[in-house]
């Protein structure tokens, strides 16, 4: 058991290309952090140099206090699973699961006695003299995780353990990860892309970007007070709806409507003299069909009518999808990039669209026009230059990268 | 697949017999020579009049064969064993890990392999004669090796790179030595190819004629298929073909049943690499 922190931990490839640049974190002992960011960003790179596959080029790496940058993998008494698991084919579920112990010269007995203990929190144990070859996907999985548990580390590092798996048992091993998580209480640090994965596992989550540390925190942290843009449209699911508008005198003007602003963004406005272009976003589930908003919360926000273009009902909620002529043509590049990664590119090009998440009770119909309610005090307010959350104060947002 | 009409199906049966006939002919006009008596040899038929083992207790008998065939079973196996092992490092080292000049051991390994044979047998000649290797074991076993390499090496290379990479690292999580992950991982998972390359250039060294002949001057390590050329008939106005026919027979049967043991794994090595299974 072991705190792992990374001081200003940098990788370089010999062609120049910069992976990871300036990398701060502190794992605390036995703490659960996830890594998340879209692919490429180098995340799977940071996990490697914490496990000493890759060499760090600068900064350093510190595992319960000692510097280990030079260290190798077997020096640091952490392990790994790896998204393809990586098991052994020629040896069979225990020889896999005891293959480091063998390695550490462990007598066999010891091994044994490791190797059923792990297979019994596994539910393995009638599968210890099979290969893997005859596993199903999701044995193998575990047979993986086993042989990280059977070594007892200091951390657990996983790569993507479960982006192999079907989309059911990957939310069945999802909790199984967390709970042998809790039951081991072993710092854990996990990399994925998926941001539903990241903000239902982790006890902290760090964002990155482009090689970059975008933002650290928990859950909640991550998804209500997002540092930048990046951030906002990454995490949550439908991401963050992003409209261009103006900063004004005493007012936020956007396609949806003028939205009052909060005292933060009021400071924002006087610093500068004309209007300034912003980008504003606003989550789905901060709209409302207005008919089922309390006369007083409808204060707290701004109503507008919109023609539906479609409509998703999933039973507990209804999502809605409308478009909004976009005012002035504000681009940031951050939002590029996120909808290249996420495949979403901006299909119409003539205006913002929306996606609205109703309570199901709502009567809106597809093509219809309806009054919606927006939330004002959820509003997100970006600098379309430098991406940065406006609406945060300095106080309010949490302790960031840069 | 298309489907195949009756008239394809004749087409390609006849084809086939005709491919197998033309290979097969020589082998069998081989077989009933070594089974004619001497007399017997200007025979045009393909079944022999009398039947002999005459050719085969005499060669069997004479050590003018059977020590040559003991060099060749010496040479090739010792040839094979080092050419693989080396092989399958330096197939490693380019498959898997940043070498400097990884490019040019590649590029002199294909080198080597394209370089004919011929032209290389004057000068090793007089370099073995120089070195004192000509006329011994080591005098084959070194040239077959250097051919052997290039040939393992890219068999291996292809295998290697088909293992997948984070096995590796997972080995090396697990606390091996790279040494110990090849020995303990990667070898095992690359079993076959080892010995689809260990068979290639045991048959290379086992089929080799030239080298035998040019760096040999006696049975002491003249291998088989160059000491057929030195068997002499009943006087010295006699072909020894019918010998040479048991000889030639004789070296073949292990070629045989080699290829027929290893025949699928022989194919899956040379096509392994090509795509992606």
């Amino acid at each position: 058991m072991s705190e792992i922190v990374l001081d200003h931990i940098t990788k370089r490839y010999p062609d120049g290309a910069l992976a990871v640049s300036d990398f701060n974190l502190a794992i605390k002992d036995g703490e659960f952090v996830i890594l998340v960011g879209p692919s490429g960003c180098g995340k799977s790179t940071t996990l490697n140099m914490i496990a000493g596959l890759e060499d760090i080029s600068d900064g350093e790496l510190r595992i319960g206090g000692k510097v280990v940058n030079n260290a190798a993998p077997k020096d640091r008494d952490i392990a790994m699973v790896f998204q393809s698991y990586a098991l052994y084919p020629h040896m069979t579920v225990r020889e896999n699961m005891g293959f480091a112990l063998k390695l550490a010269k462990a007598p066999k007995d010891v091994i044994n006695a490791k190797v059923m203990e792990a297979a019994e929190i596994l539910d393995l144990t009638q599968h210890l003299d099979r290969k893997p070859a005859n596993l199903s996907g999701g044995q193998r999985q575990r047979v993986a995780m086993g042989r990280a548990i059977v070594r007892d580390p200091a951390a657990f590092l996983m790569d993507e353990p479960l982006s192999n798996l079907d989309a059911k048992l990957r939310v069945q091993m999802r909790t199984q990860v967390s709970r042998i998580q809790r039951r081991l209480g072993t710092t854990m640090v996990y990399v994925t892309h998926d941001q539903t994965e990241a903000l239902t596992l982790g006890d902290r989550i760090a964002v990155m970007r482009s090689g970059l540390l975008q933002q650290v925190g928990s859950p909640q942290d991550l998804y209500e007070r997002p540092i930048n843009l990046f951030v906002a449209g990454f995490i949550g699911s439908p991401a963050m709806n992003f409209l261009s508008g103006t900063l004004e005198e005493g007012k936020l003007r956007t396609s949806l409507g003028d939205f009052p602003l909060s005292d933060q963004l009021r400071r924002e406005a006087e610093s500068v003299k004309a209007g300034r272009q912003v980008i504003v976003g606003i989550r789905p589930e901060n709209f409302e069909d207005a008919t089922l908003v309390s006369p007083d919360l409808r204060d707290k926000g701004i109503t507008f009518r919109t023609t539906i273009d479609v409509v998703e009902s999933l039973g507990s909620d209804v999502f809605v999808y409308f478009t909004r002529g976009r005012e002035t043509g504000v681009t940031a590049t951050e939002l590029e990039e996120l909808a290249r990664d996420s495949g979403r590119s901006e299909t119409g090009g003539s205006g913002d669209s929306v996606v609205a998440r109703l309570d199901a009770a709502s009567r809106v119909r597809e093509g219809g026009e309806a009054e919606l309610w927006a939330d004002a005090r959820a509003l997100h307010v970006f600098d379309p230059s430098t991406g940065r959350n406006l609406s945060l104060s300095a106080a309010d947002g949490p302790a960031a990268a840069q | 697949m298309a489907v195949i009409t009756p008239r394809q199906r004749a087409g390609w049966t006849t084809a086939n017999f005709v491919v197998i006939a033309l290979a097969l002919i020589p082998v069998l006009w081989l077989l009933s020579l070594s089974f004619k008596t001497p007399a017997a040899v200007v025979d045009p038929s393909l079944w022999p009049a009398q039947w002999t083992w005459g050719n085969y207790s005499g060669i069997l008998t004479s050590s003018q064969f059977l020590r040559p065939l003991l060099n060749s079973i010496g040479i090739g196996i010792i040839s094979t064993v080092i050419a693989v092992v080396l092989a399958s490092m330096a197939a490693y080292a380019i498959a898997r890990l940043r070498v400097p000049g990884k490019s040019v051991l590649i590029g002199m390994a294909l080198l080597i392999a394209m370089f004919p044979l011929i032209a290389l047998v004057t000068p090793m000649f007089t370099i073995e004669r120089a070195l004192g290797l000509f006329n011994t074991w080591p005098g084959l076993i070194i040239p077959y090796v250097a051919f052997g390499l290039p040939l393992g090496i890219y068999t291996l290379s292809a295998f290697f790179r088909e293992i997948p990479w984070e096995l590796e690292k997972a080995a090396k999580m697990d606390g091996a030595t790279p040494f110990q992950a090849f020995i303990q991982v990667i070898a095992p998972l690359a079993t076959p190819g080892m010995v689809t390359t260990a068979i290639l250039v045991f048959l290379a060294c086992w089929n080799d004629f030239l080298l035998a002949i040019s760096f040999t001057s006696t049975i002491d390590s003249r291998t088989a298929p160059a000491a057929m050329q030195y068997f002499s008939g009943g006087s010295v106005f006699t072909v020894p073909t019918g010998p040479i026919a048991a000889a030639a027979m004789v070296i073949t049967i292990p070629i045989i049943i080699f290829v027929l043991f290893f025949q699928r794994r022989i194919v899956a090595g040379l096509t392994s690499g090509a795509v992606k299974g």
